[in-house]
């Protein structure tokens, strides 16, 4: 029964573990080296970097079992030999690193908002999640939810934007920053490719401007100018200050990434919806723009993780992001000299959010492809 | 323009630049007419059937369609394009949107039909191409003749008075072109207006009743199928037809 179109399974040494370390590792001498090399590097180092900062650390107690309350009872300190991190410092001031100076009795004010903020955008990414509809709906009102609640008003005690901090003040920029920004950019990004040549002026000139101007000088503009375009005696809060001027950053950038999108369009997409009837903004809306998103989506991410991170500029003008009140920390003379300690939480809370964010672009790109085969040829 | 003509063409005159497309282009087209138009690549036969839609613009000359002029009034183009179909030689499906979104688009958001009404309306065109099977495939999942079959039917979804082809069948692989010229020709004798630029000579003596010849930007040569292939007038028609008809 040896039928010609039967299959046959490929020979061993080409798939399972085996194969895919002779293919990938080890498939010719110098890559074989190459591989080696590599792999005693990571033997050194893993082991090095988890004793540091994890096995060896202090984290509330060191090595004599006393509660760590300033640099010199640190393991590190007292045995440089064997010591580890001293996690102490990040321990002490956690509650500054996630919140600022946001007073203690409010502050399940902000542990709900980082709730919501999850409910929010989860079904918001994912498109199979179930009764997304409704969730929707909550993501819609959520910043205005969150504008009250962070905020006060309506019932609850109002808390300055000086008093906010650390992890609060990172997502407040990064997530309002690209949540606004992404309309701006759809709408710069249209009215650049416009055929009214006032608007799309209009468009490129704001659009090169914002590129052509470091994000510092902008949150300057936004510190000291702004306020002498408002209105006499409108005081416009600080953060809503810097705000503006990172969304319109970001928003410049937004739409250079989309209209790189719409260029890869082809014209007989417009002539199509033209030619059934669709109005610009219908062609836009249901036609041209969800493909030049999709096809952006890399883009998007790739500015979002970029301004997620550029939002520790806001240092310069007085606010204390994240890395502010690790700076703040490292000044304070009880923990002078863990910098390591604090630069490296940082850094990892920053990772944390980057890191998920590029995985989610990998996700979505793989969706899309192995999902909808787009434009066929 | 005649009592009966449904579209019409008068001293239509069109430049990309300094290039002179449409050299005074005179044709009216009666309802329920077949017309196809030939001619030698670059002879302007898509501009001009692109600019009884308006996807392209005439400089000179007036352009009615269905009693409403083209002008650079956005409202008449509208309420042209909602009259007259168009099919595109590379199809021009929104990728994006399943068969049966792509032909429903239109009717919820041009004619405000109901999503209910404008599935049914989808499955009725649909099987009008004889593809109701595919609804909820995506186009990259069709062939190029059931994609071209899914265009037509997004087109007819609108139910237009008129419907331009823009050679339908020149982006296909040759086993496919059977199966949207029979599509064409249901079209054509249920009494649809049509204009189709092809080269299908054979679609053409089946269906037209009047064949039109361009080069060079103007109309050369129109005559009824039998007369313009047995006894074109013109040497122009006479080498182009020895060309295609030849080989």
């Amino acid at each position: 029964m040896n039928d010609i179109t039967e299959s046959r399974k490929p020979p061993v040494a080409t798939t399972g573990i085996l194969g895919w370390l002779r293919m990938n590792l080890f498939s010719t001498w110098v890559n074989s080296l190459i591989s080696l090399f590599v792999l005693y590097i990571l033997f050194q180092f893993i082991p090095w970097i988890l004793n540091w900062t994890i096995f060896a650390a202090d984290f509330k107690y060191n090595f004599n079992g006393e509660e760590i309350v300033n640099r010199e009872m640190c393991s590190r300190v007292l045995d440089p030999e064997n010591g580890g991190a001293c996690w102490a410092i990040i321990y002490v001031r956690f509650y500054q690193f996630m919140y600022g100076f946001y007073p203690r009795e409010e502050v399940w004010r902000v542990n709900l908002s980082y709730i919501m903020l999850a409910v929010a955008v989860v079904p918001l990414l994912f498109d199979n999640f179930p009764f997304r509809k409704h969730f929707l709906k909550f993501t819609y009102i959520f910043p205005v939810i969150a504008f009250f609640l962070l905020n006060g008003g309506l019932g609850l005690e109002s808390v300055s934007t000086n008093k906010w901090g650390g992890l609060l003040v990172t997502l407040v920029l990064g997530c309002t920053g690209i949540a606004l920004a992404f309309p701006l950019g759809i709408i710069l990004a249209l009215g650049r490719r416009s055929n009214l040549p006032v608007i799309s002026m209009m468009c490129t000139l704001f659009i090169e401007f914002i590129r052509g101007v470091p994000l510092i000088t902008l949150l300057f503009f936004g510190m000291v100018m702004l306020p002498l375009f408002l209105p006499e005696g409108i005081d416009m809060d600080g953060l809503a200050r810097v705000l503006v001027a990172v969304t319109l950053f970001q928003s410049a950038y937004m739409a250079e990434v989309i209209r790189g999108g719409l260029q890869a369009i082809p014209q007989g997409q417009y002539e199509a919806a033209r030619s059934i009837g669709l109005s610009y903004w219908q062609m836009n809306l249901k036609v041209v723009l969800p493909q030049a998103i999709r096809i952006s989506i890399p883009s998007i991410v790739n500015t979002s993780i970029g301004l997620f991170k550029d939002t520790t500029l806001v240092i310069i003008v007085g606010l204390l992001d994240l890395l502010g009140i690790g700076r703040g920390a490292l000044a304070d003379t009880t923990w002078l000299g863990l910098a390591y300690e604090v630069y490296f939480f940082v850094s990892l809370v920053f990772f944390i959010f980057t890191f998920a964010m590029s995985r989610y672009s990998l996700y979505l790109e793989k969706k899309l492809k192995t999902g909808i085969n787009m434009g066929a040829d | 323009m005649s009592e009966d003509s449904i579209i019409s063409l008068q001293n239509v005159n069109k430049w990309f630049g300094d290039f002179h497309v449409l050299k005074d282009v005179d044709l009216e087209v009666k309802k329920k007419e077949r017309i196809v138009v030939c001619g030698p690549s670059g002879s302007g036969k898509s501009t001009m059937i692109r600019c009884i839609n308006r996807l392209e613009e005439h400089q000179e000359g007036t352009i009615i369609v269905d009693g409403i002029e083209l002008t650079g009034n956005l409202k008449n183009i509208d309420s042209v394009r909602k009259e007259v179909g168009m099919v595109f030689q590379q199809f021009n499906l929104f990728p994006h949107l399943s068969v049966k979104e792509n032909i429903t688009l239109a009717p919820i958001w041009v004619k405000k039909m109901p999503k209910a009404e404008a599935e049914e309306l989808a499955m009725q065109q649909l099987e009008i191409v004889k593809i109701p099977e595919q609804a909820d495939k995506y186009p990259g999942q069709l062939s190029g003749g059931q994609q071209q079959r899914v265009a037509i039917a997004r087109s007819l979804a609108m139910k237009p008075n008129i419907m331009l082809f823009d050679e339908p069948t020149s982006a296909l692989d040759p086993e496919m072109i059977k199966e949207v010229l029979d599509v064409m020709i249901d079209l054509a004798e249920g009494g649809m207006t049509m204009i189709v630029v092809t080269h299908e000579m054979g679609f053409a003596k089946t269906v037209a009743d009047r064949m039109v010849f361009m080069d060079e930007g103007r109309i050369v040569e129109q005559a009824v199928p039998d007369k313009f292939f047995n006894n074109p007038e013109s040497d122009r028609t006479k080498l182009f037809l020895s060309q295609i008809l030849n080989h």
